[in-house]
């Protein structure tokens, strides 16, 4: 936090508060500072600044501008489901409350500017205006015309304004068919490990050292670093289990001092929630319940394949599976008491040899369903209403996909939509080898 | 700034940064114009004629301005602007329309500014018009009734010209033509466009009406000149207060742009894009580190900024990603090497990452594969890889075909600059088959 940002036109213990708030930016603060030079002066029309999540786009441009006292207006691109509210919000901004009123119902751009122009006249400002637009990559989906005339405002109001988009993606992806005003572009790059240490230690327990709390930072980046760098992903997860981290010092068993330990303590708490909580599988309160009820027995909660269908139904399912993933070529093979011998190499044709378990399932017709569905079920069946229906809540259940439309009602055709690991599941249940049934796998 | 134009002729250095910062500022951000148009006095000179003739002689005409991006084709229509409202008896009898194809998306809204920007709206009020051709021959004829017994004459200028072809029936392009071509007022239509084909995109009966003038301003700037206009547009106007921080600030200039380094990034520039607009950004960059505690441009500032600018985005958001997307990405990389650019699926990736993964005998890398998923969506999120069919619906998110778009060599840029890369996956990624 070295770094003093220095800027004349701006007072100075301004800039002091406001290097403090923004710990490992400097670089990207400074920079900022410089491009928008003093407030009267003007600044490139429009800026774009990408970097990935969490990387302190918005924090930046946010406390510099608030900080400094420039006047400013904010849109988060998520929040504008209509054009109108995005101008609106913009003028509320910088002209304040008259202002959005002076907008017809749904404005177009012509309007905007219009409305612009007219208050800019009526109370003139000296100072550079901004206009920050978060979550850019929204505009895309707007009108076509919006991102080019954003990015040139300044030429369009007359006005000394400039336009600040940020965004994850890359420029290269926005810039339209006809070419536009080329932005100034800037980079915000991923914090280091050392300094998502230093800002992830900053937020430390009350109650507890500070070495203590950086030290269980150490642990939990040393689990999550190499899958996630999203601060915002870290603190979240940081603050779930500090309280397991700290379980075994609170009831006496160890001593601060004795880091092993709690390693040792934590680290699988740590493994789990990457498999629960990073995936959002559970929401974070759902997670500290089931942290209170079962103390010590660690069990992945991916393990959600536990679907409850009648037995027929499973068999079907499976039936399902192996036609989706087995060329119907080979079920003479699996299914027939005296197919001869056919070895595997030389019976399929070329394009059959990838293994289907990397293309994906293939749809069947329902006749072939049901032929591998006697065939594999033990016992002897009678094809009533009762299987047809059973198919039918399969799909409902959205563990059968329907090919093509709904309208085929002679020869439906069908997709298994359910994982391998999820189909061992099942077969275990009813303890059938699926394994021995499946092309990819002899 | 007018009011530190006090007679004094000494002022701090601070002063006179600031100064150097505001006037410099309004050139290259603002597009304030220059003195006299570089390199286009040609086309000057034919367009303030043409466009004087409306203004005094009443003759009616049409031009189209064609130009790359940045070349400045604003910037030469403003400058015979102004030269043009220099000249006597044009001044107050001229009027103009400036219309935007970015902002007047149809025709209805465009004619409503046609109205406002003639202050005609009260001269409407609630009238009714049967067509659009009707309303724009009231709004001409309006003029006409003014105090002057002819009309007067008006310069209808179209932005983004191209985008005007887009709108229904083209009408008000064929209105504004069609006055354009018969002798009913005096009316000059500039079109500012980028697209060389725009007159493909007229219909017959519009493109019939105009008059076929075009002028192109493609730019034939030699080094030489690039190189004397990066003086000029950095050195100060003569007019500074501190006359001895003018010449020291002129001289640097001077100086600096004979430096080696300075020539060649420079060069580079001229290479790949002469336009005006990309050398502003660049000169942005470079102004923006001049202070108080450094007083003048130095060559490093120069290779900084061009660094800044010709920086590779994608490579800079590969640098970010975690160790697993990046083995991902490489996992990718090694599909499309073997399958030549066919798409593939998460399924495959998954599973050439669990061969790379096979292959080491203790491995830290063991996710899960909805972790793995979780990676993978990421970068779909941002636009590494892309869906080769638009629809999502049917298909199992495991099984969408996906593209990589990145550049074999820019994976394995970001490679050599990432953060502790770890060895076995740099050799992973350097090994011809996955």
């Amino acid at each position: 936090m070295a770094g003093q940002l220095l800027q004349p036109g701006y007072e100075e213990n301004k800039l002091q508060r406001v290097s403090k708030l923004l710990p490992c930016r400097d670089v990207q603060s400074s920079m900022l500072l410089a491009l928008m030079g003093e407030p009267e002066q003007y600044s490139y029309p429009s800026i774009f600044i990408y970097g990935h999540r969490a990387t302190g786009k918005s924090h930046v441009i946010h406390t510099l501008l608030k900080e400094l006292d420039i006047p400013y207006a904010t849109v988060t691109c998520v929040e504008c489901v209509s054009l109108g509210l995005l101008f609106e919000q913009v003028l509320f901004s910088l002209f304040g409350p008259d202002s959005a009123t002076l907008l017809s119902r749904s404005p177009s751009l012509s309007d905007f500017v219009r409305v612009y122009k007219q208050l800019c006249v009526q109370n003139p400002a000296k100072q550079t205006k901004y206009i920050v637009l978060d979550r850019a990559e929204l505009l895309r989906d707007m009108d076509a015309n919006l991102l080019p005339a954003f990015l040139r405002l300044q030429e369009l109001v007359e006005d000394n304004v400039t336009v600040i988009l940020l965004s994850e993606i890359v420029w290269d992806k926005f810039r339209p068919n006809t070419g536009c005003f080329e932005p100034l572009l800037l980079h915000f790059p991923d914090y280091s490990k050392d300094e998502l240490q230093q800002i992830l230690s900053e937020d430390s327990h009350p109650s507890y050292s500070t070495e203590l709390y950086s030290a269980f930072i150490n642990i939990l980046l040393g689990v999550f670093y190499s899958v996630c760098r999203d601060l915002r992903e870290l603190r979240h997860l940081a603050a779930l289990n500090f309280a397991k981290f700290v379980e075994p010092l609170e009831s006496g068993k160890v001593n601060e001092s004795e880091t092993h330990k709690l390693w040792r303590n934590i680290e699988p708490h740590l493994k789990k929630a990457m498999q629960t909580v990073y995936l959002r599988e559970v929401s974070s309160v759902q997670w500290e319940q089931q942290m209170e009820k079962e103390a010590g027995a660690v069990r992945g909660l991916s393990a959600h394949g536990h679907v409850e269908l009648p037995y027929y139904s499973k068999f079907l399912l499976i039936a399902a599976y192996l036609a989706s993933y087995n060329p119907a070529r080979t079920d003479r093979r699996f299914f027939l008491k005296h197919h001869g011998k056919i070895k595997k190499t030389n019976f399929l044709k070329k394009h059959e040899k990838t293994s289907n378990h990397l293309l994906g399932p293939k749809p069947f017709a329902l006749d072939r369903l049901l032929a591998i569905f006697y065939s594999v079920v033990d016992s002897r069946v009678a094809p009533s209403a009762s299987v047809f229906s059973q198919i039918s809540s399969l799909v409902t259940l959205q563990l059968l996909s329907q090919v093509g439309h709904n309208d085929q009602l002679d020869a439906p055709k069908y997709k298994c939509a359910v994982s391998l690991d999820f189909i061992l599941a099942i077969s275990r249940t009813v303890s059938f080898d699926i394994v021995k049934y499946l092309y990819d796998f002899l | 700034m007018s009011k530190r134009k006090v007679k004094e002729t000494h002022m701090t250095v601070g002063e006179c940064i600031s100064q150097v910062q505001t006037i410099l500022r309004q050139r290259f951000c603002h597009q304030r114009l220059p003195e006299k148009p570089m390199g286009i006095e040609s086309q000057h000179k034919h367009l303030l004629e043409l466009l004087r003739r409306t203004a005094v002689h009443g003759e009616s005409n049409s031009v189209l301005i064609v130009g790359p991006r940045g070349s400045g084709k604003t910037m030469l229509l403003k400058c015979v602007l102004r030269d043009l409202l220099e000249v006597k008896d044009v001044n107050k009898n001229v009027l103009q329309v400036h219309l935007n194809g970015l902002l007047q998306t149809d025709d209805r809204i465009a004619l409503k500014e046609i109205t406002r920007q003639l202050n005609l709206e009260n001269v409407v009020g609630d009238k009714v018009f049967g067509s659009f051709a009707e309303n724009l021959a009231f709004l001409l004829e309006a003029l006409k009734k003014g105090d002057r017994s002819s009309s007067r004459p008006v310069l209808f200028i179209l932005d983004e010209f191209d985008l005007f072809a887009h709108h229904k029936n083209q009408t008000l392009l064929y209105n504004l033509l069609d006055v354009s071509q018969s002798a009913q007022a005096p009316v000059a239509v500039i079109g500012l466009t980028c697209r060389l084909d725009v007159l493909e995109l007229l219909e017959k009966r519009v493109k019939s009406r105009f008059s076929h003038r075009q002028i192109h301003l493609l730019s034939s700037l030699s080094f030489r000149q690039y190189l004397d206009n990066v003086i000029l547009q950095l050195s100060l106007p003569p007019d500074f207060a501190d006359a001895k921080f003018f010449e020291e600030w002129n001289d640097s200039i001077k100086r600096l742009c004979k430096d080696k380094s300075v020539v060649d990034v420079l060069e580079k520039h001229y290479n790949s894009s002469k336009d005006f607009r990309s050398l502003h950004l660049l000169l942005m960059l470079v102004l923006s580190q001049v202070s108080v505690c450094k007083p003048s441009i130095k060559p490093t500032d120069l290779l900084e900024a061009s660094r800044v600018c010709v920086a590779d985005s994608k490579a800079n958001i590969l640098h970010g990603l975690s160790v697993l997307e990046l083995c991902l990405i490489i996992a990718m990389k090694h599909l499309s090497d073997i399958y030549e650019g066919e798409p593939f699926n998460f399924q495959m990736v998954h599973n050439e990452f669990k061969k790379f993964l096979q292959r080491k005998s203790q491995s830290i890398y063991n996710f899960d594969k909805p972790v793995v998923m979780k990676a993978f969506e990421h970068l779909q999120q941002l636009e590494l890889i892309k869906s080769v069919d638009g629809s999502t619906g049917k298909i199992h998110k495991e099984y969408q075909l996906m593209k990589l778009m990145l550049d074999h060599n820019q994976i394995m840029e970001a490679l050599q600059k990432y953060p502790q890369c770890p060895t076995d996956v740099k050799q992973w990624a350097l090994s011809a088959f996955g």
